[in-house]
């Protein structure tokens, strides 16, 4: 009968020889005889030694049999068992994911091959349905290669020059935009720690999301201190309305409060600034931070827009949702109205009365430009036309 | 309630002892083996305590078992062992030194230092020291005393030595061979830098002891779980890996001769089990 056989030359249990016997015993069934060969002076102490620990025996080979083996190795069923109850955590290729992942998983990676037993973190938003959206995995692609530097991506030193009223308007706005993206970060960064990580192209593209708003505030606070040393103004009816936001704990509830209706109403108001701001900087973070905004909406109305399709029941839940933020706001100021007045100043760009009528025509625009979007928006979620009008009427007058 | 169920007592050498009983005693309740365990600080008390049947079963060291049979057989009872983890059986001890000390063969040790574990250390202390003595050689053993009264479960006493030896400030170390592929894991021992001089005969470790006046159906069914646990039942492989076993296997008592021999010499304990060293202190 022929026996299996492993030399190990002069390589030690100490230094990694354990590799090759692991590789050479494998295949080998249990009971099997494998002659190992090996002139490393501890071999002959550390062979029966890692054999014990490893479930496997040792028949020591004739004394006069050299220069024959340092021993024989009969396999024994060893540690094995570890992966008897073994099975895969899903696939990991992208975008392919489970409807209902085990707790167990969640610590693993996707696909991977799972010992059984182990802990079990409890992740509450653990059904596909309620966190993941088809074009996630595009989506999260997508924001991982438009990532920008806020140092390089703008040019911070390109000169400009606008009355010291109008760049008070700026500072004004950026102030308000700080407050908002905050938010933005807080509120998503919430959800984050709750998502099964199953869902990891959800929880990426989510972190991602993070990290555009902490870019976001970072641009903005740049720009209101470029050319002075103190922020505009923060009212109660603005954080009010934020904190609604941060309350909400339901992640479609969410979602839909924050991205489609707030972060989509945003992206209008950028939009704005993009056009009618007086100077390239202001331009310039707009147009950066609305290219990650359009992102956000986009993965808010997919995610809303499938779950919706599988529980026509959440219509409802949306709609109340947005009435009771509605009602939570009642009694407050709504927009600050130093916002107000710096959007309307800043894209009249002077004091003349022409240009000032123009500028408030510019924001009413903005306002309507805002409430089609949300319209449309609430109809892709199958709201009704009439409904949507209704709800879009309804969305806090903070725009966020 | 608590008299119906079979008592344990192991040695709390870790705080890990703490897992593995708690583990084991809800997978043997769920077997409907009502279990319960008490833990001792060191193996002394466990031993008498076991062959006083205030404990029905003692998670011995090899020691500990060796002085529970001179305990048992003086108080006119019968102590048996009943199961071993794989990993208890055929172990060895090598003596070490420094690999350009000069030293080649064992007799040069004659009137040199050598690093040992714990007095009470098995394996690194009184089965390598009296091969030492019965081969002739008179050494001077220098412990390293870490976890008196553990019987030698501590490592540290082991590891102590084997840096003692590095920093010349021993001749000679001795460890338990699966220690010193750990310590040259480690690093502790860098390649090339020792040499094993010798390497004592295969012993056995520890051991599942019972006592007669346990409750033969209880004592029964329990070794017959301990022989049942499968590392494949996911429950149980991580307690069978905090203990260090794949499978228990069947006690024996063969592997304790060197150990016994050992006891004797020493005088570590006297024929009715008393405490013989005067500097032993658990």
């Amino acid at each position: 009968m022929t026996e299996d056989r492993v030399d190990l030359a002069g390589l030690g249990l100490d230094r990694g020889g354990h590799l090759l016997l692991r590789r050479a015993l494998a295949p080998l069934p249990y009971g099997s005889r494998l002659r190992v060969y090996g002139y490393d002076p501890g071999l002959r102490v550390h062979l029966p030694a890692w054999c014990r620990a490893e479930g496997h025996r040792v028949e020591s080979p004739e004394p006069d049999s050299a220069p024959g083996p340092v021993a024989v190795v009969v396999r024994g069923e060893g540690r094995d068992g570890r992966w008897s109850g073994a099975h895969r955590a899903g696939s990991g290729r992208r975008g392919e994911v489970e409807k209902s992942p085990p707790a167990r998983w969640g610590l693993a990676a996707r696909g991977a091959a799972l010992e059984e037993g182990g802990p079990e973190p409890y992740f509450d938003l653990d059904d596909r349905d309620l966190v993941w959206a088809k074009v996630a995995p595009q989506l999260y692609a997508h924001a991982a290669a438009r990532q920008w530097n806020p140092d390089t991506a703008v040019d911070w030193d390109e000169p400009f020059a606008i009355p010291p009223d109008i760049e008070a308007a700026v500072v004004q706005v950026m102030t308000y935009l700080v407050e908002n993206e905050q938010a933005a970060l807080i509120v998503p960064a919430r959800f984050l720690g709750r998502i099964h990580p199953h869902f990891r192209e959800v929880v990426q593209l989510l972190a991602v999301q993070v990290a555009d708003e902490a870019r976001h505030m970072e641009v903005f606070t740049r720009r209101a201190l470029l050319h002075g040393q103190a922020l505009g103004s923060s009212t109660v009816g603005g954080r009010a309305s934020l904190f609604t936001l941060l309350e909400e704990s339901d992640f479609a509830l969410s979602s839909f409060l924050l991205s489609v209706l707030g972060e989509g109403s945003f992206v209008n108001l950028l939009g704005f600034l993009v056009t009618h701001a007086p100077d390239p900087v202001t331009r310039r973070v707009a147009w950066l931070a609305m290219q990650d905004e359009r992102r956000h909406v986009l993965f808010g109305v997919s995610h809303l827009a499938e779950q919706s399709a599988v529980d026509p029941r959440l219509r409802d839940r949306l709609r109340a949702a947005i009435e009771r933020r509605s009602d939570a706001l009642r009694d407050t100021a709504g927009l600050n109205a130093d916002v107000f007045d710096a959007l309307l100043l800043l894209s009249a760009g002077s004091w003349r009365p022409e240009a000032i009528e123009a500028g408030y025509a510019h924001v009413q625009r903005l306002q309507h430009t805002m409430d089609e979007g949300r319209r449309r928006r609430l109809e892709r979620l199958g709201f009704p036309a009439d409904e949507a009008a209704a709800l879009s009427a309804l969305h806090t007058r903070n725009f966020m | 309630m608590t008299g119906d169920s079979l008592l344990l007592g192991a040695v709390a050498y870790d705080p890990k002892v703490v897992a593995i009983w708690t583990g084991f005693r809800h997978w043997l309740s769920e077997h409907d083996l009502p279990f319960d365990y008490v833990l001792y600080s060191h193996y002394e008390r466990q031993v008498e305590d076991l062959v006083a049947g205030r404990i029905h079963v003692a998670w011995n060291s090899p020691l500990a078992w060796v002085r529970a049979l001179r305990l048992a057989t003086s108080a006119g009872r019968t102590v048996r062992p009943l199961v071993m983890r794989d990993t208890d059986r055929d172990l060895t001890s090598v003596v070490v030194v420094r690999a350009d000390s000069g030293i080649a063969h064992v007799s040069d040790l004659d009137g040199r230092s050598v690093g040992t574990g714990a007095v009470d250390s098995p394996q690194a202390t009184l089965i390598p020291l009296a091969y030492l003595a019965a081969l002739g050689v008179k050494v001077s053993p220098r412990r390293f005393d870490v976890g008196v009264g553990l019987h030698g479960d501590h490592i540290g006493g082991e590891r102590d030595a084997a840096r003692a030896l590095l920093a010349g400030e021993v001749d000679a170390a001795i460890m338990l061979d699966g220690n010193h592929l750990t310590f040259s894991r480690e690093g502790v021992l860098p390649p090339g830098r020792t040499r094993i001089l010798a390497q004592t005969g295969p012993y056995d470790h520890c051991t599942m002891s019972v006592v007669d006046l346990a409750p033969a159906a209880l004592v029964d069914r329990f070794g017959a779980l301990l022989r049942g646990m499968s590392y494949d039942d996911a429950a149980l492989r991580p307690l069978l890996d905090l203990e260090g076993l794949t499978r228990w296997v069947p006690g024996r008592t063969d592997g304790y001769r060197a150990l016994e021999a050992a006891v004797e010499l020493f005088g570590f304990y006297g024929p009715a089990g008393e405490q013989g060293m005067p500097d032993y202190s658990p």
